[in-house]
């Protein structure tokens, strides 16, 4: 619909990690004990950042170069599957 | 990443400049899916815009038209009208605006857009002060709340926003939430199907903001609704229906008290007894106008 040239134009282009690998700002980190997890999705849903995939097998996994550690997955979690965990640097 | 599933339709890019906790690229996300890639978003300065990034990279995967502020649905009704001069077809512009530049700095461009009713989407994420600014009181900040211009709680009521677009009888208003995300969805789902002015009216939590610990975006999100203080509804051709959980909210009964929503949040920290009461009632006012408009 638009078309912009490669090179021409100083514009931005669609880039995973804009600001970096955010997954740096984390100080607390959430960890999944996948023996709790029911498969809901609730974490995949509502994880504000999307570095929750949702597994070929269903299961949620968190994208640590990116996830910012902020809690709400392990909010959401009905089954209280989701632990923030100290980040040890 | 790669044997993750991965939805074949346009997304927001993960490890963007949002704050821990901050609503606002899950909205965008949800929003891209459903409007999918022949979409042009219009921007006005706002967090958004530092979301957004610079020059060296973008986590839209959509055009985006950085605005001045006051400018956002004029210039969507420019792009709306050239991309249909041009005859292209199935396409979406919608404009993405915060409170700031919606109820107060852009409302003319808004209301004129609205009247002329040109065919875009606008969608205002209500984040309840000038966040980008450093959290200036906005004709959006609720009664009570802390901001950095109003320290001692803001005196004057919030904006009715989404009943004043109502009264400029544009086909599909909205309110939504992102702790109510699947409702929010289908409402932009039932926007992209109308011709004509779309207005979703999106509270979007802001932990730095509203003082809340991060993890609770969701949860304060939820309270909103389920404390019948922010009230999810549509108007469709004039034609006014709750949905979601609010369906059953007529019922006092069935909403929480205010006090669950406040009390989570620094910024409500200081109200007094008789002030939580005070909001307590003119949620309940709120909710006796809402029957009326439900009657018709
Ligand atoms: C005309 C004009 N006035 C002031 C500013 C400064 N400014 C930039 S972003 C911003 C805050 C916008 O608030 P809002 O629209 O609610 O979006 P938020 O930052 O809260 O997401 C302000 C005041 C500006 N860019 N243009
Ligand atoms: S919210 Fe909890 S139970 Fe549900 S998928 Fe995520 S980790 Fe599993
Ligand atoms: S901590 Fe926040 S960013 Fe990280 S996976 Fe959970 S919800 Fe997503
Ligand atoms: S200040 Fe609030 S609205 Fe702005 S990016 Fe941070 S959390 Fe989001
Ligand atoms: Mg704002």
């Amino acid at each position: 619909m638009i078309e912009v040239p490669e090179y021409s134009v100083p514009l931005a282009r669609p880039k995973l990690g804009s600001a970096g690998k955010t997954g740096f700002w984390r100080t607390s980190r959430p960890v999944i004990d996948y023996q709790k997890c029911t498969k809901c999705r609730l974490c995949v849903i509502y994880c504000v950042e999307n570095t929750i995939d949702l597994m070929p097998d269903m299961y949620p996994r968190i994208d640590y170069d990116y996830c910012k550690g902020c809690g709400v997955c392990s909010n959401v979690c009905p089954h209280e599957a989701i632990t923030m965990e100290p980040e040890v640097k | 990443m790669t044997e993750a599933l991965r939805l074949d339709n346009a997304r927001f890019l993960r490890g963007n400049a949002a704050c821990p906790g901050c609503p606002i690229p899950k909205e965008l996300d949800t929003l891209l899916s459903v409007m999918g890639k022949r979409t042009v978003l219009v921007v006005p300065a706002s967090c958004t815009s530092v979301i957004l990034g610079d020059t060296r990279g973008t986590p839209s995967t959509v055009p985006v038209i950085h605005s001045a502020m006051a400018a956002s649905a004029a210039i969507a009704s420019g792009v709306e009208r050239a991309l249909r001069a041009r005859g292209e077809k199935d396409f979406n512009v919608v404009v993405w605006a915060g409170d700031g530049a919606t109820g107060d700095i852009g409302f003319a461009t808004l209301s004129g857009a609205a009247e002329r009713n040109e065919n875009i989407l606008y969608v205002c994420y209500d984040n309840e002060a000038f966040m980008n600014t450093g959290i200036q009181r906005s004709s959006l900040t609720p009664y009570g709340a802390w901001t950095t211009t109003t320290p001692e709680g803001k005196r004057e009521f919030k904006k009715p926003l989404p009943l004043v677009m109502m009264q400029h009888r544009i086909p599909y208003v909205a309110t939504a939430s992102i702790g109510y995300i699947f409702d929010y969805e289908q409402k932009l789902r039932k926007a992209k199907g109308i011709k004509g002015f779309r207005y979703i009216h999106l509270l979007s939590p802001c932990p730095p903001g509203w003082r809340y610990d991060s993890s609770l975006t969701v949860e304060v999100a939820k309270l909103a609704v389920d404390t019948g203080i922010w009230p999810l509804f549509e108007v469709e051709n004039g034609e006014f229906r709750l949905t979601s959980v609010s369906k059953t909210h007529l019922d006092k009964s069935r909403r929480k008290p205010v006090e669950a929503y406040l009390k989570l949040q620094g910024r409500f920290k200081n109200l007094t007894q008789e002030q939580v009461q005070e909001i307590q009632r003119m949620v309940d006012e709120m909710w006796e106008e809402i029957k009326a408009l439900v009657k018709k």
